[in-house]
């Protein structure tokens, strides 16, 4: 795997706080990743380091090959769109573009126009008496067009309906597939966009929990369910990540070793459904969750 | 794509494999590229090239350099040969297993389907 960026044991610390702890993961060139966590498991302090808008406290952040902090020739190739992401005063929607268009040499004007049109955004409209839905449109807008060699989108849907959201699906897709480029996408909608991904990287109070292809996921996990104690034999012999129990009978999410699959587990005499993305992450977020209690303040996100 | 329903890539395979056995992609013809399948069932279009490529692997598809992917000759034989031979373990298991579980007999069975292919 060729990597966009690479983070190296990183650290970072807001004063009393670990946003992040000990990560090491590349992000792969030309892949949609997506960033899946908890709130404030550390999605957006990874995204922050990424684009150069903090320096860690421990560790190294490489993108195309140098630390992007401070570093114009990185950070013109990269484009970090926040979750509600603000705009000077002033700023109309196509003044939001037109800046936009100066800051990144990639930028499709045609493609940022045909969005516009999409998304039926105003043009003159100041970005400030947008709702909540156009003005995440306009970074949509943005991150599209940009065409920027790695794109990070922050939790971009805040306050698009359904249908929004699925234009946005079906428009990143379409310009991906014309135009590959790295792209991460931190989103708590998993269930949606788990289709879109070719990498999947979940993280869990600043550690990563998880960092695979999305497929080889998918086959990896089953919900097996049947008498109690065939489950638990069953389980015994794989990764248990998930259990539920009524009456006589139990249902467990498993990670299954390598080489195992639905036969083996019906030779085991239990019935076995494929475990989809959304679920492996609840189970395997439920399960740290379980091993280490933590205090309430671990959970708040971070402030930023 | 059914999210719930396994591998995507492997998904992929199966329609095109389903539109191979019925007819409706015929021999010689061109499969759908990836970036038309990526666009179709809203995937990654790594995940859909992954499909593809399984299949030229079986020598269901082959690649015409710079053109794209089309259903090779003797695909669809060969295709419903396998399904043939996939088909007691795919079908024919899981009826016993619930016919043993209701404690029908098999000569029950092999009634209920001659009754079922006679009223056809």
């Amino acid at each position: 795997m060729t990597a966009a960026a690479t983070v190296t044991d990183v650290t970072m610390h807001f004063r009393e706080h670990t946003a992040l702890d000990g990560v090491t993961t590349a992000f792969e060139q030309d892949a949609i990743t997506g960033l899946l966590g908890r709130n404030g498991a550390g999605k957006t302090t990874l995204m922050q380091l990424l684009t150069g808008h903090r320096v860690p406290t421990r560790g190294r952040v490489e993108v195309f090959g140098a630390a992007p902090y401070e570093n114009d020739a990185v950070l013109s190739r990269i484009c970090f769109i926040k979750e509600g992401q603000r705009y000077p005063d002033h700023f109309r929607v196509r003044d939001a573009l037109d800046s936009a268009a100066l800051l990144f040499p990639g930028w499709d004007a045609d493609l940022a126009a045909a969005l516009v049109a999409d998304f039926d955004l105003p043009a003159r409209r100041p970005v400030k008496k947008l709702s909540r839905g156009m003005n995440s449109a306009v970074g949509i807008v943005i991150g599209l067009a940009s065409r920027a060699p790695l794109t990070l989108f922050d939790e971009p849907y805040l306050g698009l309906d359904a249908v929004a959201r699925q234009l946005f699906y079906d428009r990143l897709l379409a310009d991906y597939a014309e135009n590959p480029r790295t792209i991460v996408l931190s989103t708590h909608l998993i269930e949606e966009i788990s289709s879109l991904l070719e990498r999947v990287l979940l993280i869990d109070r600043g550690r990563v929990l998880l960092d695979a292809d999305a497929e080889s996921l998918r086959g990896s996990a089953l919900t097996v369910a049947g008498p109690r104690d065939r489950v638990a034999a069953f389980a015994a012999a794989h990764e248990l990540l998930h259990t539920e129990t009524l009456g006589g009978s139990s249902r467990a999410v498993v990670r299954l070793r390598p080489g195992t699959d639905a036969d083996d587990v019906r030779a085991a005499g239990l019935s076995s459904e494929p475990t989809n993305l959304q679920q492996l992450v609840i189970a395997m977020s439920l399960q740290t969750a379980q091993a280490r209690p933590t205090a309430l303040s671990d959970l708040e996100e971070v402030s930023r | 794509m059914n999210e719930d329903g396994g591998p995507i890539f492997r998904q992929v395979a199966e329609q095109i494999e389903n539109a191979i056995v019925d007819g409706s992609l015929p021999e010689e013809s061109q499969a759908p590229s990836s970036n038309e399948l990526a666009a179709f069932h809203r995937i990654n279009p790594a995940t859909a090239a992954k499909g593809l490529n399984q299949l030229v692997a079986d020598g269901v598809l082959y690649k015409r350099r710079g053109v794209g992917m089309f259903v090779a000759p003797g695909a669809r034989e060969q295709l419903l040969k396998r399904r043939r031979s996939e088909f007691a373990d795919q079908y024919v298991r899981p009826l016993m297993t619930e016919a043993q579980k209701l404690g029908i007999s098999s000569r029950e069975l092999t009634a209920m389907i001659d009754r079922w292919g006679g009223a056809r």
